[in-house]
């Protein structure tokens, strides 16, 4: 096995299964961010203290195995070229900021691309463990396994009173931030979703869209997930998010429902004008790919349309994203250009669904 | 209600500008609360550190009043690691586990604005090392009932709980033992 099949498949192995409520939550993910006691923070390491980091987590599980968790690859982020990074990041197997790291950084992905483990971001060691659909307190189970499996091997900062101990005081106590990744379209084609984010803020849960840039939601899809770390265990925080997250389920739900009754035939006409646009046009702008991708998904969850696989949204999110594009064109491509590749790769894909 | 700035649009934003304790209530639509710099363009573009620093500052001037002056506060600094403690206002993050202890006394503040109000983990505990942990806790609870016991004058039980010690302890000994040979 190598680097091969995470840059060039644009769908993790993980998200083709399906998960509970999938017509809604796309994945769940939970991280855990550990650190080893012996070294400093790779904020202020010296390289002669992040080296024995890298080492450590290279020899003791490169091409190891937990469970279902087969044959951890460990890829050096120096071995990497920027579009190569710029993939990772777009399937969310890294973050932006490690991508920015080079020397003495590094992460371990298994086959699945379910787990990964990034070495030397912000802390020594952030796990995250992906899930297709909604499934929290099992994430949390595995997450748990996963965990002690690594520290098996690893004398991890912990202290009584502060729990695990991270280099962002945003952080210490559990280390724990359990997303889940929702497409909200009927809450947001009828205004409701940003009168709820304020509530939710107030749970001590956060709402960010995932794509795109800043705040906006672009394709409709956001991720909530916990703020505070410290003082709750990681069940508490689990079963406040899952809570949440099925009051929006329903709430969404509701909506598609009234959306479809009362619009007429002004939504199914909207679902296959995007549809149209997605499977004929030949420039393809990233904010309009994902608004037409989402409207896409929304007529597949209502049964306007039935022969295209539920994946779609996924697997389109990530395939036409800059990096994958151009990982795809095995050149460098301006944004025009891109806009180009992206028209023809969605006309590509979407015609060898029917 | 409209706006105070445009007198057109309605004020959808109701703000409370404090300054050297006066208060002065501002009623703005949107689009002149950015103009006029009281919400930023781009929310995301003030990140967690910008507010987190803040909370620093403020607890450090907070703190000034009370027990820690800033300077000395300032002037902390981290055996391990080298961090001081002004370097960790303005980087919003720690050097390395040690900086927990060194800065020990002027963290609660720091987690409770974080963490509403919560300054003590109630979490997972790390599965191997916790054993030890929790052992040591045990240990630790009844030499305390020892003591207790000896003041008592109650001998013949102090004598008991003597021995409940000696063998956790000669337990934790032997498997720190075990455990330093199976790492060869």
């Amino acid at each position: 096995m190598s680097l091969q099949p995470f840059i060039n498949e644009a769908i993790s192995p993980w998200m083709k299964e399906e998960g509970p409520d999938n017509d809604i939550v796309m994945s769940t993910r939970i991280r855990l961010a550990r650190n080893f006691e012996q070294y400093p923070f790779p904020i202020i390491a010296k390289e002669q203290e992040l080296a024995p980091v890298v080492s450590l987590m290279k020899n003791n599980y490169h091409e190891q195995s937990f469970d279902k968790y087969q044959d951890l690859q460990f890829i050096g982020m120096e071995e990497l070229r920027p579009v190569e990074k710029r993939v990772l990041v777009e399937k969310h197997l890294i973050s932006p900021q490690l991508a920015e790291k080079a020397k003495n950084s590094g992460v371990l992905i298994s086959e699945n691309e379910q787990v990964s483990v990034m070495i030397n971001e912000e802390d020594h060691i952030r796990m995250q463990l992906y899930f297709p659909g909604l499934q929290l307190e099992n994430a949390l189970t595995q997450a748990f396994l996963f965990d002690d499996w690594l520290e098996e091997k690893i004398d991890y900062a912990f202290e009584e009173t502060r729990g695990y101990l991270t280099s962002c005081p945003t952080n210490v106590g559990t280390g724990m931030r359990a997303s889940v990744m929702m497409h909200l379209p009927a809450l947001t084609l009828t205004q409701k979703m940003s009168k709820m984010i304020p509530a939710i803020n107030q749970l001590g849960l956060v709402v960010r869209g995932i794509y795109g840039e800043g705040s906006e939601a672009v394709g409709n899809i956001v991720q909530i997930s916990n703020q505070v770390t410290l003082g709750r265990s990681e069940l508490d925080i689990i079963e406040d998010l899952q809570s949440v997250v099925e009051k929006l389920i329903e709430q969404e739900r509701h909506a598609r429902l009234l959306l479809v009754e009362q619009s007429e035939l002004r939504l199914e006409d909207r679902v296959f004008r995007s549809y149209g646009i997605l499977k004929y046009s030949r420039i393809l702008e990233s904010k309009e790919a994902a608004t037409c991708l989402s409207d896409l998904r929304l007529g597949i969850d209502v049964g306007y349309i039935n022969n295209i696989s539920k994946t779609i949204l996924n697997e389109l999110m990530i395939l036409t994203q800059p990096g994958f594009l151009q990982q795809n064109a095995k050149e460098t491509l301006t944004a025009s250009e891109r806009d180009i590749r992206r028209a023809s790769i969605i006309r590509e894909r979407l015609n060898s669904e029917n | 209600m409209k706006c105070e700035e445009c007198q057109e649009r309605p004020a959808t934003l109701h703000l409370t500008k404090v300054v050297n304790e006066n208060k002065t209530e501002i009623h703005v639509c949107e689009r002149c609360a950015k103009e006029k710099g009281y919400i930023s363009h781009d929310e995301y573009a003030y990140s967690i550190h910008d507010l987190l620093s803040g909370l620093f500052n403020f607890d450090s001037s907070f703190s000034k009043e009370h027990k820690h002056s800033q300077e000395e506060n300032g002037a902390l600094i981290c055996p391990k690691c080298g961090m001081t403690y002004h370097q960790f206002t303005q980087l919003g993050k720690f050097g390395c586990s040690s900086c927990y202890y060194t800065f020990a006394d002027n963290l609660n503040p720091i987690f409770r604005r974080v963490h509403s109000g919560n300054t003590t983990h109630d979490g997972k505990i790390p599965k191997r090392r916790g054993t030890d942990l929790k052992q040591k806790r045990l240990i630790q609870g009844y030499k305390e009932e020892l003591q207790q016991l000896i003041q008592t004058e109650a001998f013949e039980e102090a004598a008991k709980m003597r021995d409940k010690i000696k063998d956790l302890e000669k337990k934790q000994w032997d498997t720190e033992e075990y455990k330093d040979g199976g790492d060869e």
